[in-house]
């Protein structure tokens, strides 16, 4: 159950870096994604991400399950984009250049068709470094990465119970629903919304409160233990930083600033060809 | 004499959100080293004594004390919950709610980290206390992967890793099998003599836990502590039965034949119980003048199962060639270890899964044929937990949800709901929320929202679970009387008392496969079985041998025939 | 209840842990590609109700995060940061709602209708589509459009879940000296 989060464990360098060096990494690149439209940056950050799947044997077969999920996601975008708004790229790079009429306002122009290729290259430069996280950090390694960069400790462990207990919230909401089946409870696309809902809250309700006497045993047993009693906590999981740790960090680092930097070229978020 | 490490003096406590006080007037001392039994029925406040010693009160939930406890020498109150940690460590009964860590390894290091103990003495303390519980192989599986007994060794090394002076157990054995649970005992015992440290058992189940040595019983009652002396003398006495805590069999068998218990027999353990010559005459005398009961005449197959196979998505094999016959009107026990297939039958049953072969007839009729909601109108399954199937605040509603979820009219409802409350005793309560009622009650309040849809057959998935011995013999009164009105029970259970006293059968799952299928008393006493399905051999037939019968099987029929006799089933 | 810092630690631990699981298995498709008409939003609303503001911001951020980490589609940072922002308002203005003693009234009624109301109004008709223009450079009308859709189904699903739930909680608090049996 928890290879929902799909961790695959081998040995290879990414996964000898630790969570915290992974975690800032994986945020380092993400910002860089996000701030620039500079087509060339994004399409480094894509290709990179080549090599550093190669490096650390995750396979396609790995992930395929969850690229799926995203190539879905990324056309079924990029039709509502072109849909609501078909001269966006035109407003965005300033020109205008009609490569096939649709009819109505509905034309395909080369700016149009270069901001898609942007707005694909933004998933592709920033989805595969995800996958890599999620498939080579250890679940158990996250809360303690996440106190490291900063988060407060009780607020890290809160993911971590998160962890914890989805596996067993899953199975119980997956038991009641199955005993509220039979009582004839079913959530079918045959009845109205509304009915559906109220079939829903046959189910959510017993999972719910059931989960809310779950807290108070859980914060009795974690207070027993001497949880919150400093203003620090060591971490089971933590593992000292390597040479390898802080290479990937300026690396990653690295990216970011030359995000900056081609923002301050370019005189704003995007790479314009057509002046 | 070792020192005290706890004292209480005249103490009370009242709950701020309560009317009256829970506690009254208790007066105890726990020394270092001496091993403790609190027992009591619900409600006695043994549970809110556990949590004066750990400092939850009065730290986490508030309230009035009076008198004094001192823990390590200093008055609670003015230590914190922190502090009082370091010489008292819990273990509560619950074992997914304490196992917090996403692997056994970081469970264990809980208390540690909070400390903030830092590498290398971190990895090297949780090693040693894994491995003075024995779980050492397992640090990186995640609780999903452990069975209950192995959680609750995690949790035990979890309070290792500190020197603790005391260990307090929260009713160990509550979500244990037999097997499990001796061994949980035993574990207890051993590291009682290792550590040396002082041992609190709080449990209602007396002759589990007498299994080893144990120095003082305490009795609790009406939030007063009503008894404290050696086991030896509490059970020669009354007070037990009359405050409904059920006594060891041997015991009730021994009184059944007319022997004297008296504290210098040290009836407390059965391998040092003393009985004369004149004893064992009686014993034997009284087994051969019970009669033998009828064995009723064989009724028509209800629910046939044949050569299911079963495994589930992730390759896991929960049922191989499993075949069992179930006739009209038995009350029948499924009973084996976790994994051993019992809930995957009852799901199979009921049509939540799908066996990937073999066939599964009930009255006759194939039951692949037949939806969930169609097989719901023939097969009521009640779950473990009633919370996990109440969704309704008034019971009325709660009841009446299987009948309108079928779109019966109101006018046709009613009847059938109240008809059913008649039946399941909870007519005074018809217009209450559900929530106003008490545990055994909500029980009823799943059982009846089931029977409502008149079913022919009812499986219970541990019915008495976490109940203390009154609570159970309501349940079980209740579930009899359906029975005799012919409705056909089985029964999910490790509860062994449970099997023997109201199961008329027991059919024993190990490994996915059907090991035995007798009467209880047959499955009880064949050692193999026993040990294949972790149940526990009863102490009857331990008591038999001592007494010269050598048909010890007969002897636990005999006694279960006598029972069974005196309360009229 | 027991009230202490670390009930609310594990209340954000467990909300959020139930805000996944049914973002992730209970959703019910809605007709708009990429929404979904999601039950999580009732839960996040009774839970923010119940333990405040910080808890209904972490259990949002948390279970929303959690929950794109396990599709792989990156974060959404916009609508993981809206999410959050719903749960904190709600906690916020629903504050007075004195749940946890059993209480809830018309009053405690309209309380947590405006505060469901209010913080999906901010959630979805601004700070997700504003987010989604700053971050990814879509066009204002596509997300708006989205965002509007969003925001009203989720108003609806939230209202109907997140008040059976304040109810069911409310009246398993019973209050004594209340009830009598009947012959």
């Amino acid at each position: 159950m928890r290879n929902i989060f799909n961790y695959i464990d081998r040995p290879s360098p990414v996964h000898r870096l630790t969570g915290a060096t992974k975690l800032v990494c994986l945020l380092l690149w993400s910002f860089a994604s996000m701030l620039t439209y500079d087509t060339r940056l994004l399409a480094l950050l894509m290709l990179l991400s080549i090599p550093l799947f190669a490096l650390s044997k995750i396979r396609v077969r790995d992930v395929s399950f969850m690229l799926g999920f995203t190539a879905v996601f990324m056309v079924l975008n990029n039709v509502l984009v072109f849909a609501f708004s078909p001269q966006h790229g035109v407003s965005l790079y300033g020109t205008k250049h009609v490569l096939l009429s649709l009819g109505g306002s509905y034309e395909v122009t080369a700016e149009q068709l270069f901001y898609h290729l942007n707005l694909v290259l933004k998933y592709a430069s920033s989805i595969p470094i995800v996958l890599l996280f999620v498939c080579t950090t250890n679940p158990s390694e996250f809360a303690a990465s996440l106190n490291r960069v900063g988060v407060k400790y009780s607020v890290a462990y809160s993911v971590s119970l998160a962890l914890r207990y989805i596996p067993d919230i899953q199975r119980e909401y997956h038991e009641i629903s199955q005993a509220q089946q039979a009582r004839g409870v079913e959530m079918s696309k045959k009845q109205s919304l509304f009915k559906r809902l109220k079939s829903a809250s046959a189910i959510l309700i017993p999972l719910i409160l059931s989960s809310m006497d779950r807290i108070e045993v859980i914060s009795n047993a974690m207070e027993l233990r001497g949880f919150g009693k400093n203003k620090k906590r060591s971490w089971y999981m933590a593992r000292p930083f390597t040479g390898l740790d802080y290479a990937a960090m300026a690396l990653c680092l690295a990216l970011l600033l030359a995000a900056l930097w081609l923002n301050h070229l370019n005189g704003g978020r995007f790479y314009n060809p057509f002046i | 004499m070792n020192e005290e490490i706890i004292r209480f003096e005249h103490f009370g406590f009242q709950y701020r959100a309560q009317a009256e006080p829970t506690l009254y007037d208790i007066d105890l001392s726990v020394r270092k080293g001496e091993k403790l039994l609190i027992c009591g029925p619900s409600g006695c406040g043994k549970s809110t004594l556990a949590h004066c010693i750990n400092g939850l009160i009065p730290f986490s939930y508030p309230g009035e004390s009076t008198g004094r406890l001192l823990v390590g020498g200093r008055e609670t109150k003015e230590q914190g919950i922190f502090q009082i940690a370091r010489t008292v460590g819990t273990v509560l009964q619950d074992p997914d709610g304490q196992f917090i860590g996403l692997t056994v390894a970081e469970d264990i290091a809980f208390a540690l980290e909070n400390d903030c103990v830092e590498e290398p003495a971190l990895h090297e303390r949780v090693a040693k206390a894994a491995g003075l519980v024995g779980v050492d192989r397992f640090l990186a599986h995640a609780p999903e992967d452990l069975s209950g007994g192995q959680k609750q060794r995690v949790s035990l090394a979890g309070i290792l890793v500190d020197d603790v002076d005391v260990l307090l157990f929260d009713e160990p054995l509550a979500n244990l099998d037999p097997a499990t649970g001796k061994q949980a005992i035993e574990l207890i015992d051993e590291l009682q003599r290792e550590t040396g440290a002082a041992v609190i058992i709080i449990e209602h189940r007396l002759e589990d836990v007498l299994h080893r040595h144990v120095d003082r019983v305490v009795l609790m009652g009406g939030g007063r502590i009503l008894c404290d002396c050696p086991p030896d003398e509490l059970l020669s006495g009354r007070l037990l039965s009359e405050n409904g805590i059920r006594e060891p069999l041997y015991l009730t068998a021994l009184k059944y034949a007319g022997v004297e218990i008296r504290a210098d027999k040290h009836p407390a353990m059965l391998t040092e119980l003393c009985l004369t010559e004149e004893d064992k005459a009686l014993v034997r005398a009284w087994f051969h003048s019970v009669p033998a009961a009828e064995v009723p005449p064989e009724r028509p197959v209800q629910l046939e199962a044949e050569s299911l196979r079963f495994a589930y998505a992730n390759g896991h094999e929960a049922l191989r060639e499993l075949s069992l016959t179930v006739r009209e009107g038995e009350l029948t026990a499924i009973v084996g270890t976790n994994g051993a297939g019992k809930s995957t039958f009852s799901k199979l049953i009921c049509g939540f899964e799908t066996q990937q072969e073999g066939t599964l007839r009930f009255a006759g009729q194939d039951l692949k044929e037949l939806s969930i909601k169609e097989r719901a109108d023939r097969i009521g399954y009640v779950m473990q937990n009633p919370n996990q199937m109440i969704s309704q605040v008034m019971i009325y509603d709660e009841v009446a949800l299987g009948l309108r979820t079928r779109g019966v009219s109101e006018e046709e409802i009613r009847p059938r709901v109240e008809e059913t409350l008649k039946i399941c005793g909870l007519w005074p309560f018809r217009s209450w929320p559900v929530s106003a009622l008490s545990f055994g009650q909500k029980k009823r309040v799943t059982i009846a929202s089931i029977l409502v849809l008149r079913p022919q057959l009812i499986i219970l998935d541990e019915p008495t679970a976490g109940q203390d011995y009154r609570h159970y013999t309501e349940i079980m009164e209740f579930l009899l009387e359906l029975n005799r009105r012919g409705i056909t029970v089985l029964m999910i259970t490790h509860d062994m008392h449970l099997m023997l006293e109201y199961a008329r059968r027991a059919a024993v799952f190990s490994d996915g496969r059907l090991i035995a299928d007798a009467d209880c008393a047959a499955v009880l006493t064949d050692a193999e079985t026993v040990r294949r399905a972790s149940l526990k051999e009863t102490s009857l037939y331990l008591l038999a041998q001592r007494c010269g019968i050598d048909d010890g099987r007969a002897f636990v029929r005999r006694f279960i025939d006598y029972e069974r006799e005196a309360r009229g089933i | 209840m027991k009230k202490s810092p670390v009930v609310t630690i594990v209340a954000i631990g467990i909300g959020a842990a139930l805000f996944f699981v049914l973002g992730r298995f209970v959703a019910i498709p809605s007709p708009v590609p990429n929404t979904n008409i999601s039950t999580q939003y009732g839960l996040l609303a009774f839970m923010a109700a119940l333990f405040g503001p910080l808890a209904g911001l972490l259990i949002g951020l948390i279970g929303h995060a959690l929950i794109d980490f396990s599709y792989g589609w990156g974060i959404w940072w916009s609508w993981v940061i809206a999410s959050a922002v719903f749960g904190g308002l709600v906690g916020l203005v629903a504050r007075k709602i004195r749940l946890s003693d059993g209480e809830f009234g018309k009053k405690d009624l309209l309380a947590f209708v405006l505060a469901v109301v209010l913080g999906h109004a901010v959630a979805w008709f601004a700070i997700a589509p504003v987010l989604d223009i700053v971050i990814y450079a879509e066009p204002a009308n596509k997300v708006f459009i989205q965002g509007l859709f969003a925001g009203a189904a989720n108003i609806v699903t939230t209202l109907i879940i997140g008040l059976l739930l304040c109810y069911a909680y409310a009246a398993a608090k019973p209050k004594k000296g209340s009830l009598k049996e009947e012959k």
